[in-house]
């Protein structure tokens, strides 16, 4: 089920950073660090003039709130996050549940290059070349039961690593969820590289969920259990401000934030004096997500 | 000579303009940040920040001014109105970071003030301190008499909504903001003047 995807947001949908699987996938995470960093200048230009934002960007300006609230705090605290040995456990309605080593998921999966748009619900945006795979592959790995409606996921909760879960910003840990399909849309991912790299600790080490149409905390960072369930399951931001942030929580410039307009968000990268671009439906991915929303309200299911 | 004595022996001896220009130099430091790169990929969002964090740093600095003589007989009046003008100085440029460079077009700016309540919050506070900058001169002082006291007194509304504005912004619950909220009302609490005792014969 790998590849269904194809890249848009370069004219050249491999790149030379891709060539290069993500060094876990070569070796397994025990030699990870041994590898040789390939990383070079992307000039690729985009038709829709975008580039992906630089490394520098994407790995210093994060939100993880387990490591503190500022959008610096996670680059210069999560190095204390330790993702060797990690372990995913799955459960639920699937036919295979158990804690699933990271370095056999890695074995099984078929890592490929995934450039995005990433919009923060907070109204900037970057484009982040990921590497990963399919979220789909390894649901069906686990096996997939007739009864399951929702995907759930948690992220680590490591008190000892983690300075930002001293103070309950969040009901901790972390957890969000996907209806089943989703879940199973090719654009979802899991993501364990950047830039052909291994995904540092900030951006969600070792794996995290990408799902690029919708707003960037749906995206949850270095996943320690996936649950396939028949309910609706709970998640953090929605627990913490429900009316501001809702299960769905799609891109949507029609849509406002409690606080806010979504109409515009402004793309990093671009210095002081970046003037606003208009938010896309579904941030831009409204050909590939639209359907799976059909008939519903999208003011009621925010 | 006591530590007090020595403090306020200084502090007569410091001109205001030096404490003027000491604290207007972040203003330029941050924008040279802000442009080269130095605070982050997202700069208008850094500066904005930084802006209003001295501003509502400056608010409560004015706040302690009159408790400090209070309490420690520290004297720093003459530098009250000072603090309160370069207060108004960064509140001024980070209602321009946000106007200007976030959110860029006058339409959004209304609609901003009118539908979202912190941003209609904070512009409130800055309102506020329209007058008390127009009045912080001695000619003002002079002209208003006891009633400039009066006036200066909306500073406690003003901090206030800073403080409400800034626990409002942030996403979720946050220590920070709470932390500034808690100076203030103590700073404030402190003024509450007691109601003296009758005496009983």
């Amino acid at each position: 089920m790998a590849l269904r995807w194809k890249n848009t947001l370069t004219e050249r949908d491999v790149t030379d950073e891709a060539a290069f699987l993500n060094r876990r996938q070569v070796m397994g995470g025990a030699l990870a660090g041994v590898g040789l960093a390939t990383f070079g200048g992307r000039a690729t230009a985009a038709p829709d003039r975008l580039k992906p934002n630089s490394y520098k960007d994407i790995t210093q300006y994060n939100n993880y709130y387990e490591f503190g609230t500022g959008r610096g705090d996670p680059a210069r605290n999560a190095h204390a996050l330790t993702t060797v040995p990690w372990t995913v456990k799955i459960d639920g309605l699937v036919d295979k549940p158990g804690d699933y080593a990271f370095e056999d998921i890695m074995k099984a999966m078929t890592i490929e290059e995934r450039i995005y748009r990433l919009r923060c619900v907070e109204r900037w945006s970057m484009v982040v070349p990921w590497n990963g795979f399919e979220l789909a592959d390894l649901l069906n790995m686990a096996g997939v039961r007739s009864g399951a409606k929702y995907v759930a996921f948690e992220t680590a909760l490591r008190p000892d690593e983690m300075p930002g879960v001293r103070f309950p910003v969040l009901d901790w840990p972390y957890v969000e969820g996907l209806r089943l399909d989703e879940a199973m849309h090719p654009l979802s991912i899991m993501a364990t590289g950047i830039y052909g790299k291994d995904i540092p600790n900030q951006n969600g080490a070792p794996l995290r969920l990408v799902v690029p149409w919708k707003y960037g905390f749906k995206s949850i960072k270095s996943v320690v259990r996936i649950t396939l369930t028949d309910k609706e399951p709970p998640t953090s931001w929605n627990k913490a401000l429900g009316h501001e942030y809702g299960f769905y929580s799609n891109v949507n410039p029609e849509v406002d934030h409690a606080r806010w307009s979504q109409a515009t968000e402004i793309r990093l990268g671009g210095g002081l004096f970046t003037k606003r671009t208009p938010t896309l439906m579904f941030n831009g991915y409204e050909k590939e997500v639209a359907s799976l929303y059909a008939g519903m309200d999208l003011r009621v299911n925010f | 000579m006591s530590i007090v004595d020595r403090i306020n022996k200084t502090a007569r001896r410091i001109p205001t303009w030096v404490v003027y220009l000491l604290y207007i130099l972040p203003a330029p430091y941050f924008f040279y940040l802000a442009l080269t790169g130095g605070l982050g990929p997202n700069p208008v969002k850094a500066l904005e920040q930084e802006y209003g964090g001295i501003a509502l740093q400056l608010l409560i600095i004015g706040l302690c001014i009159t408790p400090m003589r209070r309490f420690f007989g520290i004297n720093l009046i003459k530098f009250r109105r000072t603090i309160g003008v370069l207060a108004f100085t960064y509140v001024t440029f980070h209602l321009l970071v946000w106007a200007v460079l976030d959110v860029q077009t006058a339409d959004r700016v209304i609609a901003d003030i009118i539908k979202r309540p912190y941003v209609t919050i904070g512009m409130a506070g800055f309102v506020m301190l329209v007058p008390l900058a127009m009045t912080s001169n001695n000619w003002s002082l002079r002209k208003l008499g006891p009633k400039w006291r009066q006036l200066h007194k909306l500073t406690y509304v003003a901090v206030i909504l800073g403080g409400v504005h800034y626990i409002w912004l942030v996403k979720g619950i946050q220590l920070e903001p709470l932390i500034y909220m808690a100076v203030i009302l103590g700073l404030l609490a402190v003024r509450v003047r007691r109601i003296p005792r009758t005496r009983t014969a």
